[in-house]
């Protein structure tokens, strides 16, 4: 069981949550042209290393947010949680 | 290569079985040669063989990070299938389904392949349509397809639920009587007995650390043991397909997902199919030993840890008891996991890349070992002729940029969704 500290709630177990996948992928700036390519990146293709990775969660039986998480996708160690439109440095 | 056969073993008793020859060498790898293959699984042991077989590419190597079979090809619930409704899925499988027939005789292996049909639960009227669509479509394909009503269903698994006061009530079922199971080590194993007499080299303990790419040409390969040389590179690591890529500068339509399975302790015969559950994701067969062999759904976010997560497992088996209540009163035996390789759409990628004589084989989702020789078929093909054959043409790794997407079951980019 994960237990995730969600930055509006507090610690929460796994079931509470609904997984968004990878948090990093950026949508193309719609104000401009986008090449098919760039939206490749954005739909399809993803990174989905072995080590840290920061993904969205959703915290649909509680507050309903959508959070960012940063967790070990080898140890599925959890290392901070961030709002959803917080900047992860 | 001694023969496997029954004249053999008696011989064989007279010595106590204490002569009989290493199934496979254990070589160190040489400098060069003409195709090295990453991934010393089913698929990639499957393509060595048929390289050497049909192609008579002999100076192959299999890079194998930790020995050979201790992936997905060790760790899966044994299901051989092909009943999809698209072409490029249907057609596929199904000359796999043929090889998989062949193969105990091909490889003078037994790998207990066991046709014992396999039925996916309806539980509406809609569901029913579904498969009725689903069925003609298989059969239009040659793929034996057929849609049981309750009463037939009851006739088959009279243990599922057929009581009137259930959520999911089973309305009926596709039924594909040619499906089965078979030994899933035997067929490494297998593969890899006879890739071995046909002069493959298969290198255990020996990992990829990068590439040797020139050019737009790849030239080799560095490993924990050393550079080799190799004109060709083929693939086959299915969840590590994103590190191995990342090496590549590649990013791919890929995603490593955690997927579980479970047996129960043994008991007496049961059941004598395979059953999948249609309201959810649980399917269950029993194996030779009498094991009730369980699997379901993903753990749901991407995880390289081959463990599984209890929350999911809990899931899985809620289904499992809903469709057969009997579930319920068996001890658990063992449980597994192993890392998948999701594809974006659902469907698998066989493909030549952007690299010249580097080739892709990843994607299988849930399901690789049924795919395992006609994979390695089809994969032995595209990498000996520099071209994919019209069964893998399907599946190649630009249809997500042209759109000719295959998304078997509508989950759209979220194959990981539960």
């Amino acid at each position: 069981m994960l237990y995730i500290n969600c930055p509006h709630c507090g610690m929460r177990s796994q079931n509470e949550f609904s997984y968004g996948g990878d948090a990093s992928v950026k949508r193309p700036e719609l104000n401009k042209e986008v090449s098919d390519q760039e939206w490749d990146n954005f739909v399809y293709n993803r990174k989905s290393l072995r080590g840290k990775h920061l993904e969205l969660w959703q915290h649909i039986s509680g507050c309903r947010q959508w959070i960012k998480v940063e967790r070990d996708t080898a140890t599925h160690e959890i290392f901070r949680t961030f709002k959803a439109d917080e900047e992860v440095a | 290569m001694q023969k496997y056969s029954i004249f053999n073993l008696v011989k064989n008793a007279f010595s106590n079985h204490q002569n009989w020859d290493l199934a496979w060498k254990d070589p160190t790898p040489k400098e060069e040669y003409d195709v090295v293959i990453i991934g010393g699984g089913g698929h990639g042991l499957a393509t060595a063989y048929y390289l050497a077989k049909e192609h008579n590419i002999t100076k192959v190597a299999i890079i194998e990070k930790g020995w050979i079979g201790g992936g997905n090809v060790g760790r899966n619930t044994t299901i051989i299938r092909s009943n999809y409704m698209h072409d490029e899925n249907g057609l596929f499988s199904e000359f796999g389904m043929d090889l998989w027939r062949k193969m105990s005789q091909d490889l003078n292996y037994n790998v207990m392949f066991s046709p014992r049909g396999i039925i996916n639960l309806a539980h509406s009227d809609a569901q029913m349509n579904a498969y009725a669509r689903r069925g003609n479509s298989m059969r239009l394909n040659g793929i034996d397809a057929v849609l049981l009503n309750r009463e037939q269903v009851k006739e088959i698994i009279p243990m599922a639920d057929f009581s009137d006061n259930v959520r999911f009530p089973i309305f009926g079922g596709l039924m594909q009587p040619s499906a089965g199971t078979a030994r899933h080590d035997a067929v490494a194993w297998g593969y890899a007995r006879q890739a071995d007499s046909m002069g493959v080299d298969i290198i255990q303990n020996c990992e990829v650390i990068g590439f040797d790419v020139s050019a737009g040409k790849i030239n080799g390969i560095r490993t924990s043991r050393g550079n080799i040389k190799a004109k060709k590179v083929g693939l086959c690591v299915a969840g590590s397909t994103n590190i191995l890529a990342e090496k590549l500068n590649m990013t791919l339509p890929i995603e490593t997902h955690l997927l579980q399975a479970c047996v129960s302790e043994p008991i007496k015969p049961v059941l004598d199919n395979v059953v999948t559950f249609g309201a959810g994701h649980f399917y269950v067969s029993q194996s030779d030993k009498g094991e009730m062999v369980m699997g379901g759904d993903l753990d749901g976010y991407n995880s390289y840890a081959q463990r599984g997560n209890l929350p999911t497992l809990q899931h899985v088996l809620t289904e499992g008891i809903a469709m057969m209540p009997f579930l319920s009163k068996l001890k658990m035996l063992r449980t597994w996991g192993g890392i998948m390789d999701m594809s974006m759409d659902g469907s698998p990628i066989i493909d030549k890349t952007h690299i010249e004589g580097l080739y892709l084989n990843c994607g299988w989702c849930y399901g690789g070992f049924k795919a395992t020789p006609a994979s390695g078929w089809t994969f032995a093909h595209t990498i000996a002729q520099d071209r994919v054959h019209e069964l893998n043409a399907g599946y190649s790794l630009n249809r997500f940029n042209t759109g000719h997407l295959i998304d078997e079951k509508g989950l759209g980019t979220k194959t990981w969704i539960s």
